[in-house]
């Protein structure tokens, strides 16, 4: 066991934790957050996603070890429903998730994206989202959402 | 009863997860009982006038929640915005049969329209006596009821109290629940908020993450708990060495038969000790087929029930009719998985003679059962609440979750939340059934089809019953000895092709490896042996229209019979442009309880690589009245694309009696590479016909309408799904 400080969603906290137990644990049962969540454990399927220190990882599988010191945002801490991220915004437009488990994944790594490409094409999205997944099939929604938010980012 | 009285018991019901069951279903003397017959059970106007509707089914993220406020909105004259929908929970609903067979619509709200209206009834023949005008006379807008210049509102008539208004139940529980009353509901022609596309209400919360899955469900005092699966089908337990988890702080193990689990306060640890927990697991050498020879072993097993579903003319005979030319094709579908995106999830609390239960379980009426019977407690000390999880798509391994979770909850008397890791949710989930579906045809001289025999056969959809209501239906049941109530049922292709000689029947063979838990138990998955049986029988379609040589849409117009099915074959033609379109199109058509589908799918194949991209796909649909306009096309879109992963990936694999499809990459589905660049859809509103459903309709089209368009452009059929590369690779170089 050691203690770990980082920030999440601009807290400082700080966990008790085993070096090996994933980000995800901490993020869900210690600090009680809802978001985000455990779909695989594997690293397969993106609905952990949160950044740390602006990129997008997968908690699932992350160690305490690696988060010392670091900086971590949650889809809650990315925007809220009065200071939206564009990319939440345009969700909400455009209805995007069904049952929504694997959200986190889609938004985290899209935000991520889309801050080194903003004006990412339909071929480098599809390529930079291969390996998330969603069960209910809104993945033609999901793009027509993030080329909204495209347009206001740009 | 008095008003505070009231909004004690429903508000509990509102806003509270965690508040102790006794508390929740405290009934006050007033409270009428939660049964059918009672207006109460299904509408109450709240002191500030706004609306609860009490639904027995839940919306699983298409928007059915949407379309229950928009009717009851309609039938009641208030804003769209009063009405909220309080959905799957025990305590505040009656049994409608939870989400199933995309009844939703159809059935589910059905009910609520009548409830809505004979609520207007009454109320307006309350504000009739109170302003001292006829009933005939009064006007609704918005809650307010108006006579002449005098007026009152729905809030002042009963909002915070009781109906106290009886209506007539037809005694039937699930699905086929319905209320008839006295009230007659609007015509379509008088309709201003049914029919419009209004947004869901369950985005927002999703998007910033500030709503709550079942899997954020927090009970003071809650223990981690992770059940441990056998190593393969038909398992008991020689022992358990609890010393191996030593040294986990407060890590327990729960056995009890063949049932074994361990719990610790921290969630990791109970992960941990999930992975280090030593037990003796024995079995014998029962094994399923071998996974290259299931669809052998499937010819050639034993038939358990044969039915024939439709069966006009001389079918034998025709097939033999001198000069007829003879075509026949078999289809393979393998075991599919639900594959949810989180494993299953519950939390459930044994507290004194009562428990509570939180789960994703699409049916928590039926959970509610289950658990009741597991614990032998009465029905009405169990209360289930359906909290969103990872989406369902029928019966998945949520159900297993909740009666493990009730069972440990039990045994440690203390709360106890249960999450499976993902092997639990792919290998361990009730799977969609393998089968082969052999087809056969006789073409006269002309081209016409004078004989057509189609016949589905393999394991029964429902290995484990549709619901959890019985114990012996679940993991948790069987690990202690409960056998599985098998109901041999399996389908047919659902058309109205006209077919002079036309035989449609179906054989289930018996389940795999039925002693004690198996991960090959089979049950429904979205649009029950849908896909499966029109990936077989649209396919042939197309082979048939092939031999005798005429046009795939023009086939298909010739023989269907009913005039909403031609026209959903049309509306998907023109729109998709199939005329002019060059190499690479497919169709296919079928119906679903009513509901029309046709879809066109244009394909890319990559003759390299094996990979089909279903490019551009266009939908054509005709459920009747169309409540949403809006959350229809979205429930269209997730249909195809879950579609195109069923085609294209998913198939279970196994080896001798255990499941190898574990996670992600030994199960995969469909990725955003494979999303169509298009899906067109072509909305058929048919206002004078009841709704029919539009949850599952889709899906069932899109596996043919894929494998036509791969023949369209290789010249080549893959009769056996899923279409992955490897088959498309193999397929080609036959060729």
């Amino acid at each position: 066991m050691a203690t770990y400080r980082f920030t999440v969603d601009g807290k400082r906290v700080s966990v008790d934790a085993q070096p090996e137990m994933p980000l995800l644990y901490a993020l869900r049962d210690d600090l009680g957050l809802r978001n985000p969540h455990f779909g695989c454990g594997l690293a397969q399927c993106g609905a952990c996603t949160v950044h740390v220190n602006g990129e997008a990882m997968r908690s699932c599988v992350l160690p305490m070890s690696a988060v010392a010191g670091k900086t971590v945002t949650t889809i809650a801490g990315l925007g809220t429903p009065e200071k939206p991220h564009p990319l939440q915004a345009a969700y909400v437009a455009e209805g995007v998730p069904q049952c929504g488990y694997c959200i986190n994944g889609w938004v985290m790594t899209a935000a991520a994206v889309l801050k080194q490409n903003p004006k990412a094409s339909d071929a480098e999205l599809r390529d930079a989202l291969a390996g998330l997944k969603c069960r209910c099939g809104t993945h033609v929604a999901i793009l027509r959402a993030i080329k909204r938010a495209q347009t206001q980012l740009a | 009863m008095d008003r505070r009285e009231f909004l004690k018991t429903s508000g509990a019901l509102v806003v509270s997860f965690s508040m102790p069951a006794a508390e929740a279903l405290a009934q006050d003397a007033g409270k009428p009982a939660l049964v059918p017959t009672e207006l109460d059970s299904w509408i109450a106007i709240l002191p500030d006038g706004r609306v609860n509707a009490f639904f027995g089914k839940m919306d699983m993220g298409q928007g059915l929640d949407i379309a229950v406020a928009q009717i009851v909105a309609e039938e009641l004259d208030v804003g769209f915005d009063k009405v909220d929908v309080l959905m799957g929970d025990t305590a505040s609903s009656c049994n409608q049969g939870g989400a199933s067979g995309s009844t939703g619509t159809s059935n589910g709200a059905r009910l609520l329209r009548k409830a809505a209206a004979e609520a207007r009834r009454v109320l307006v023949e309350r504000a009739a006596d109170k302003l001292g005008a006829p009933a005939a006379q009064l006007k609704v807008e918005d809650g307010t009821v108006f006579a002449g210049g005098a007026k009152t509102t729905y809030a002042e008539l009963v909002g915070g109290r009781y109906f106290h208004h009886q209506v007539q139940w037809n005694k039937q529980v699930g699905n086929p629940m319905d209320i008839s009353v006295p009230a007659k509901p609007k015509s379509p022609a008088e309709y201003k908020v049914v029919g419009k596309p209004l947004p869901r209400r369950d985005v927002a919360w999703k998007v910033y993450g500030t709503g709550e899955f079942v899997t954020d469900v927090r009970v003071p005092g809650m223990l981690h708990a992770r059940v441990i699966r056998p190593p393969r089908a038909a398992c008991s337990v020689r022992g358990v060495d609890e010393s191996s988890i030593k040294g986990i702080r407060g890590a327990r193990v729960v056995h009890k038969k063949d049932f074994v689990a361990v719990v610790a306060p921290r969630e990791w640890d109970a992960v941990r000790a999930a992975r280090q927990l030593k037990v003796n697991w024995h079995y014998d050498d029962k094994a399923f087929p071998a996974m290259d020879g299931l669809h052998e072993y499937i010819r050639a097993a034993k038939p358990v029930k044969r039915e024939e579903t439709l069966k006009q003319g001389d079918v034998e005979a025709a097939l033999k009719a001198p000069g007829a030319r003879l075509v026949q094709a078999e289809y393979e579908w393998p075991f599919q998985s639900h594959a949810s995106m989180g494993p299953a999830c519950a939390v459930a609390e044994v507290k004194g003679d009562r428990c509570t239960v939180w789960t994703g379980s699409q049916k928590p009426h039926f959970t509610r059962d289950g658990v009741a019977k597991l614990l032998d407690m009465p029905a009405e000390k169990v209360r289930a609440i359906w909290v969103p999880g990872p989406g369902s798509y029928g019966r998945n391994d949520a159900g297993d979750a909740a009666l493990d979770a009730a069972f440990l909850s039990r045994a440690l008397g203390k709360p106890v939340r249960v999450q499976g890791m993902r092997a639990d949710g792919t290998a361990w989930d009730p799977k969609g059934p393998a089968a082969v579906h052999r087809a056969r045809a006789a073409l006269d001289a002309s081209g016409k089809v004078i004989a057509y025999d189609f016949m589905s056969k393999g394991f029964s959809r429902q290995h484990i019953a549709t619901n959890e209501a019985d114990p012996g239906d679940s993991l948790v049941g069987q690990a202690l000895g409960l056998a599985p109530k098998t109901n041999p049922i399996y389908g047919s292709p659902e058309e109205s092709y006209g077919f002079e000689n036309k035989r449609l029947a179906w054989e289930t063979i018996a389940p795999l490896v039925v002693d004690g838990c198996s991960p090959l138990r089979t049950s429904h998955l979205r649009d029950p042996v849908g896909p499966d049986i029109h990936f077989g029988s649209e396919q042939f379609i197309d082979e048939l229209a092939h031999a005798a040589g005429v046009d795939p849409v023009e086939f298909r117009l010739r023989y269907l019979t009913k005039p909403r099915h031609q026209a959903v074959v049309k509306a998907a033609a023109e729109k998709a442009g199939w005329s002019s379109l060059g190499k690479g199109k497919g169709i296919a058509f079928a119906d679903r309880n009513g509901t029309a589908v046709a879809v066109v799918a244009e394909v890319e194949v990559d003759r390299k690589s094996g990979r089909i991209w279903a490019k551009r796909v266009t939908v054509a649909h005709d459920c009747g009245l169309i409540i949403n306009p809006l959350t229809l096309r979205q429930t269209i879109e997730g249909n195809v694309v879950q579609g195109i992963s069923r085609t294209l990936y998913e198939e279970v694999r196994f080896a001798p009696a255990q499941v190898e499809s574990v996670d992600w990459a030994s199960y995969p589905i469909a990725e955003m590479p494979d999303a169509p660049e298009a899906i067109e859809i072509v909305l058929i509103d048919r206002p004078e016909i009841a709704p029919s459903g539009a949850g599952e309709p889709t899906i069932r089209v899109i596996p043919a309408a894929v494998a036509n368009a791969f023949f369209s452009a290789t010249g080549v059929r893959l009769r056996s799904a899923p279409l992955n590369p490897e088959r498309v690779k193999a397929a080609l170089a036959k060729a």
